[in-house]
Formats: C-alpha cells, sequence, structure tokens
C-alpha cells in the first residue's frame, strides 16, 4: 500500500478539484499523441490523427481523454487502495489493449505538463512532486496485472 | 533531427525563456531536486535550499548552454562539444537524469507560458531537448 502524506494528499485533491475533467483529458491525450507520435499506434479507428490540427479536433480523441482522465478521478478517489481500484483496467490493458505499461508513464508526463500549463505558478515544484509520485502511482497499478 | 518548423517553434519561444532565463533555470532544478531527490546526489557542495545563490547560479549555467543550442540549433553538437567532453569524462551524470532534467524545464516553460506552449511547440522542445541530451551523452562510452 502506498503511503501519501497529509501534505501529498492534499496537494493532489486540491488541484484535481479544479481541474476540468473533459478539458484537461482531451488536451492529455491529444499532446500524447501529438508529442509521441508512435502512441497513434493505439488508435488507428479513431480516424484522422494525421497533423496536430486533426488531433486537436478529433472528437474521439476528445471523448477519449475525458474516459482515461474520469479514471485517473477514480485513482484520487481512492488514493490508499489505488492498485485494487485499477486491477480490472490493469487486465484489460494487458490482455485486451495490448498496451506497453511505458505508454503509461509517457501519458503520465504529460498530463504533470499540462497541469503545469493550466495552473501557473500554483503548481508549485512540492504540487508537482506530489503529482510526480501519483502519476508513477498510476502507471505501476495500471501495469500491475500485466503477465 | 528537427524540422525546419520545429526549429522555428524553438527559437520563437526562447526568445521569451531568454527574458527569464536564470529564473527558469532555477525554477526548474528547484523542480528536479523536488520531484527526483536522487538527483541532488550530484550535488552536495551545494545549498540547495529555495532562491540560493548556488542554485540560481547553476540554473543559470544550464539556460546558457540551451541558449548556445538554440543559436546553433543545426549543428548542436558543434555548439556543445566542450560540454559533452565535461559530461563524459568530468561529471558523469547519468544519462536518466538528463530526462528528467528535460521534463522539469518543459513543466517550468509550460507554467510560465501557457499560451505558447501549444502542442506543437511542447513536441518541438520535447525533441529538441532530447537531441541535446543525446549530444551530452554521446561521449560516455
Amino acid at each position: 500500500m502506498v503511503h501519501w502524506s497529509a501534505e501529498e494528499k492534499q496537494l493532489i485533491t486540491n488541484i484535481w478539484s479544479k481541474v476540468n475533467v473533459a478539458d484537461c483529458g482531451a488536451e492529455a491525450l491529444a499532446r500524447l499523441l501529438i508529442v509521441y507520435p508512435w502512441t497513434q499506434r493505439f488508435f488507428s479507428s479513431f480516424g484522422n490523427l494525421s497533423s496536430p490540427t486533426a488531433i486537436n479536433g478529433n472528437p474521439l480523441v476528445r471523448a477519449h481523454g475525458k474516459k482515461v482522465l474520469t479514471s485517473f478521478g477514480d485513482a484520487v478517489k481512492n488514493l490508499d487502495n489505488i492498485k485494487k481500484c485499477f486491477a480490472q483496467l490493469s487486465k484489460l490493458h494487458c490482455d485486451k489493449l495490448h498496451v506497453d505499461p511505458e505508454n503509461f508513464r509517457l501519458l503520465g508526463d504529460i498530463l504533470i505538463i499540462v497541469l503545469a500549463s493550466h495552473f501557473g505558478k500554483d503548481f508549485t515544484p512540492a504540487c508537482q512532486s506530489a503529482w510526480e509520485k501519483m502519476v508513477r502511482v498510476v502507471a505501476h497499478a495500471l501495469a500491475h496485472e500485466y503477465h | 533531427t528537427l524540422t525546419q518548423a520545429e526549429k522555428a517553434a524553438v527559437v520563437t519561444i526562447w526568445a521569451k525563456v531568454a527574458t527569464q532565463a536564470d529564473a527558469i533555470g532555477a525554477e526548474s532544478l528547484e523542480r528536479l531536486f523536488c520531484s527526483y531527490p536522487a538527483t541532488k546526489t550530484y550535488f552536495p557542495h551545494f545549498d540547495l535550499s529555495q532562491g540560493s545563490a548556488q542554485l540560481r547560479g547553476h540554473g543559470s549555467k544550464v539556460m546558457n548552454a540551451i541558449g548556445e543550442a538554440v543559436k546553433h540549433i543545426g549543428d548542436i553538437r558543434g555548439a556543445l562539444a566542450k560540454l559533452s567532453e565535461l559530461h563524459a569524462y568530468i561529471l558523469r551524470v547519468d544519462p536518466v537524469n538528463f530526462k528528467l532534467l528535460s521534463h522539469c524545464i518543459l513543466c517550468s516553460v509550460a507554467a510560465h507560458y501557457p499560451t505558447d506552449f501549444t502542442p506543437e511547440v511542447h513536441a518541438a522542445w520535447d525533441k529538441f531537448l532530447s537531441s541535446v541530451s543525446s549530444v551530452l551523452t554521446e561521449k560516455y562510452r
């Protein structure tokens, strides 16, 4: 079980309460596909991903980004039990989606940068540190059931 | 290798970052040491407290080097040849750390210039810093 200090919990939930999940999720996923174009390999059914403009305007990317970040929100609500919370999702990503867990780390990095751009000064080094831990724990939980 | 558009994106944002290079450099290091405490092992001789003169001085050094790379974006290897040797033979910072610092620099730039830091600019900078990191570690062995 991961130990979260009171300060870490506060920094995480405080930021999360101000996040627009739909917008932030869409932006994070779009940036993932733009900055690391090889990640597009998982989304051949999404239609036009041929340019940053196409990716940003793609409704499937938007919808999926929202879905992904909504799941992330479950982790925020279950900080003391993230592994259990994501056990099924982990199996799904391994058995059905065949996603290399490295991609979870890439998305985590992108999410941090998106949060930095949204919160500016408020995304202090201490805040970033708590969130780096958060994305690390989530990525680990999502990879945990891989075999 | 960076496309013309990517080079242009890097150069444009750099013009803005350069006006606050020292502050952004110090902030990036602060973010690095805070999120990745193991990176502090390379600075046992430093006062790493927030706002320390050494932190600011070193942040400045790092950003100046990046500025040189931007100025010679067509030949980063040439521009950073001496620094590459320094890192390979003297400093020997483990290669994994360049990714971590690059990430923190991106965070600082995103935090300071959110409207300029579009996905395309983000991609160009990620690629550029990756190039810089490659050059700095290419003589390691």
